[in-house]
């Protein structure tokens, strides 16, 4: 068995160890935001946090896992009320939304190191997120939007 | 539109009762998915097939068209708001099951494609949403003794203005529901519009970003298990022999089987089932496919344009226009095959039992797959059940003629004898076929000594998209493929004598519709030609487009929008240079403008795209805006990133890595700008599409004097060093 927390929750999985974590999360764990796009790290639709840190989960085996705090897109808030969710909606970024759990994991990340990222930033952060629907113009508003909104609670 | 009899209204109420009875997609949300809001608490009850209203006083929404990221889950429910009079806060939307009342008003299936869902249903759902309104105030009046015509709608209450009663939407939607539906209602004039034309939020941007939204693979039935399929390398091939053992021994694989696209390895699960896959043993008889490559279909394509083909556009005398003209110039245009690729890859949950069948999947083509799903199963119609799931991303591929990804489920549902969730790997995707064709096109042009065109000749190579479909006796006319030749014999400019004809060669590689279609070649060929006459006549490529168009009013003020947002001929930085282009496409009118730079190593960088478009009266304008920025990002890629090659019939590409796509840091200011209209809606999710390649091309020849002929436009072609 191996264990790790996944959204706060502690969780023990049989799957063999080699088994790439998204698939232990989705299939197993039955946690189906986290998505399935390229499963070679090309595209980002299944990054998650491994304490902190973005991972492509399609490539990262489980038993890189043990003992970590894992967070998906379903623990980033329970009530929409991340600066990213918040500016998401504002800016109504998703089209078909399949990749938008990976774009925001991603730049939770972004966020959480450089409180106000600046285009290159952004592109250096979010280039591993293939958007097919094409929101680049619109996460990159909403990611400066979302480092607005950051600030503003942080100053209140 | 037909207001509904009371025949044809027993129907609808019927499928209403179906609906509320226990088939909502929602109820399949796994027990961890956090509680939604948007969940009615009451059974709503059906006003009409498309509007159910509960005592919450949540209304319902069904939609007959599905949500791919175009956002008619948000503009189609403004439409019947709007009439209805409803609280947008209390709207809900749900996809509808597949019955003849949800055919698309125009194609006559339910289905969801060619930029039509806003335009076929602008009629419809405001009636819908009217009707449902006339019986409310009906029940109303009728409960308080009233004349209905002394009542009103407003904010989801009927309000009774000389007594001050008021009653909600959901405490009438029962007595409602037992009104005789009106004959005939009046629509609002445009004037009254307080929802359509604005831009509201969409109702599906919270659930896609907590990961609550569901797709297709999201679904988890009790006892399912997941399948991959291994599909032959070559297209057209089939299986020889196979050896299992080894797949079989793998630690979580459950059965091995074989269907007629493949074998099929079924797994507790997509990991164990695709590392069965692996080691599969296959022989396969790979058939004339396997001569396939496309370095061959070029040679084919390139002498077969130099000849003429069936005609599908002549106007005046070119042959003689061309002979008689101060300066001809031609040129041969091409683009490859392109797969669709969308992020969610292929997926489809099969249920499947003696009497019935129930499929879970994003799906544009809702009719014909239920079709080709009961005759797998040996099933009526009726008794598959088809769930529409969220589409992540579909761009024609989820509208297939031959229904191949539901099929091939329900073959491996039959085999397998338990659920079943057919998952297709990015590689199984980008090998898979059915794609956007590849086209060749030879044109001519003849110029007065004026500079000005007047002889142009388009021949196009490429197979035809509507062949061997049943679409094709509507597609076909004369030998020619109205997809095929869509944008460029239909051009607007006005040339005094054109031809274009069209060779439909034929191979085994399957082709589809792909976002735009056709245009997304003529847009490119045509508008990169032109600008190569321009140049050839000693003119703007601006201006002569302005002088060809100046009987096209609509267009005109599109272009002169573009040009004088992009500051067409402004200054500039170093290096930078601009592009135009234009194309009608989906009645919608569309110019873009590039500015772009070529690095020393040939590498082009697109720092800005302007486009406006006038797409007739806009249900809700950031919807257009989102629509014309994603098509751009999507033309980008197909003109600076993606071909689909083959080799002794094998798919050369097989991932993100070699088919890639347009990223963040590539990706261009973009700016849209709505022209103003009160003409009936027109399409939007395709015309972005075919203007971007060509306004990219032609401003590459403005910055560096070389013209890009060929998609996707490579560095080595642009290298100065």
């Amino acid at each position: 068995m191996i264990s790790f927390t996944v959204n706060g929750k502690a969780v023990s999985v049989a799957d063999p160890p080699s088994t790439p974590l998204l698939w232990v999360i989705r299939d197993s764990l039955k946690l189906t935001g986290t998505k399935y796009g390229c499963g070679m790290a090309q595209c980002g639709a299944c990054t998650v946090h491994i304490d902190g840190e973005a991972v492509r989960s399609c490539v990262a085996p489980v038993s890189r896992a043990e003992g970590k705090k894992i967070t998906t897109i379903e623990g980033i808030s329970p009530d929409l009320t991340h600066p990213l969710q918040q500016a998401w909606i504002e800016i109504d970024v998703p089209q078909c939304g399949y990749c938008q759990s990976g774009q925001i994991m991603s730049a939770a990340v972004l966020l959480a190191e450089n409180s106000s990222p600046t285009d290159t930033d952004i592109d250096e952060a979010m280039s591993g997120n293939i958007c097919r629907c094409g929101t680049y113009p619109r996460i990159r508003q909403a990611i400066h939007r979302a480092s607005e909104i950051k600030a503003q609670r942080g100053a209140k | 539109m037909s207001v509904p009899t009371k025949m044809e209204r027993r129907d609808f109420l019927k499928t209403g009762a179906a609906i509320s009875g226990g088939l909502l997609l929602n109820l399949y949300v796994p027990d961890w998915a956090p509680a939604r809001a948007a969940q009615s608490t009451s059974q709503p009850v059906a006003l009409n097939a498309f509007v159910h209203i509960g005592s919450d006083d949540l209304v319902t929404v069904i939609s007959n068209h599905s949500e791919m990221g175009q956002g008619i889950y948000t503009s189609l429910p403004m439409l019947i708001a709007e009439e209805l009079e409803a609280d947008w806060s209390k709207i809900r939307v749900q996809p509808a099951p597949v019955a003849a009342v949800y055919n698309h008003t125009v194609y006559g299936m339910q289905m969801t494609g060619g930029s039509t869902t806003t335009s076929s249903e602008y009629d419809r759902f405001r009636k819908m949403g009217a009707m449902a309104r006339v019986m409310l105030i009906s029940a109303a009046a009728q409960s308080w003794g009233v004349e209905p015509q002394s009542c009103r709608a407003e904010k989801g209450f009927v309000v009774h203005a000389a007594s001050g009663r008021r009653a909600s939407f959901g405490s009438l939607a029962d007595a409602a529901s037992k009104v005789e539906p009106p004959k005939d209602v009046a629509l609002k004039d445009p004037r009254d519009f307080t929802i359509i034309g604005k831009p509201l939020h969409r109702l599906d941007t919270p659930s896609k970003t907590n990961g609550t939204a569901q797709f297709g693979l999201d679904i988890y039935i009790p006892g399912m298990l997941t399948a991959v399929v291994a599909r032959s390398p070559v297209f057209g091939g089939k299986v020889s022999s196979f050896i299992a053992d080894k797949a079989k021994a793998v630690p979580g694989v459950v059965n091995v089987l074989e269907v007629p696209s493949g074998i099929a390895v079924i797994a507790k699960g997509f990991w164990p089932a695709k590392l069965g896959r692996e080691k599969l043993e296959i022989v396969w008889d790979e058939g004339p496919g396997a001569s396939i490559s496309t370095v061959g279909m070029r040679e084919q394509y390139a002498a077969l344009s130099r000849t003429s083909g069936a005609v599908a556009r002549k106007v005046g005398d070119p042959a003689n226009a061309l002979a008689g003209a101060a300066k001809t110039i031609t040129a041969e245009y091409e683009v490859p095959y392109l797969s669709h690729s969308p992020m969610e890859p292929l997926n489809v949950v099969v249920d499947l039992h003696d009497d019935h069948c129930e499929i879970w999947t994003g799906t544009q083509f809702q009719t014909g797959d239920r079709a080709a799903a009961a005759t797998v199963a040996g099933l009526k119609p009726e008794q598959v059940e088809i769930h529409t799931t969220l589409l992540g991303g579909g761009f024609g591929r989820r509208a297939n003629p031959a229904s191949d990804f539901v099929t091939e489920a329900v073959h491996v549902a039959k085999a397998a004898k338990v659920p079943v969730k057919v998952v297709w790997s990015r590689e199984d995707d980008i090998r898979g076929g059915w794609y956007r064709p590849m086209w060749y096109d030879h044109f001519a042009a003849g110029l007065d000594a004026s500079g000005n065109p007047v002889a142009w000749t388009h021949t196009i190579v490429g197979q035809s998209i509507f062949d061997g479909t049943m679409f094709a006796g509507f597609g076909i006319k004369n030998g020619v493929d109205a997809a095929s030749v869509e944008g460029a014999a239909d051009i607007i400019y006005s040339i005094p004598n054109i031809q274009v004809d069209l060779h439909s060669p034929k191979n085994e590689v399957p082709v589809q519709w792909w976002r735009s279609v056709g245009h997304s070649h003529t847009g490119f060929s045509v508008e990169a030609f032109l600008d190569e006459v321009a140049h050839a006549g000693g003119k703007d490529p601006y201006l002569l487009r302005r002088a060809l168009l100046a009987n096209q009013p609509r267009m005109l003020a599109v272009l002169d929008l573009a040009v004088e947002k992009a500051h067409w001929g402004g200054p500039l930085p170093p290096g930078h240079a601009r592009g135009v282009a234009t194309h009608f496409s989906f009645d919608s009118y569309v110019a873009q403008v590039a500015e772009v730079s070529v690095e020393k190593d040939g590498r082009v960088r697109v720092h800005r795209i302007v486009a406006a478009v006038d797409c007739g009266r806009t249900v809700n304008p950031d919807t257009v805006k989102a629509q014309l920025e994603g098509g751009i990002v999507f033309g980008l890629t197909a003109a600076l990133k993606t071909e689909i090659t083959l080799d002794k019939g094998r798919v050369q590409q097989r991932n993100f890595n070699d088919y890639p796509m347009v990223r963040m840091f590539e990706s261009p200011k973009i700016e849209v700008y709505i022209v103003p209209s009160t003409e009936k809606p027109t399409g939007v999710g395709e015309p972005g599409v075919p203007p971007v390649a060509p306004a990219v091309a032609n401003a590459i020849f403005a910055a560096t004097g070389k013209r890009v002929r060929r998609l996707p436009i490579k560095p080595e072609d642009l290298r100065s060093v």
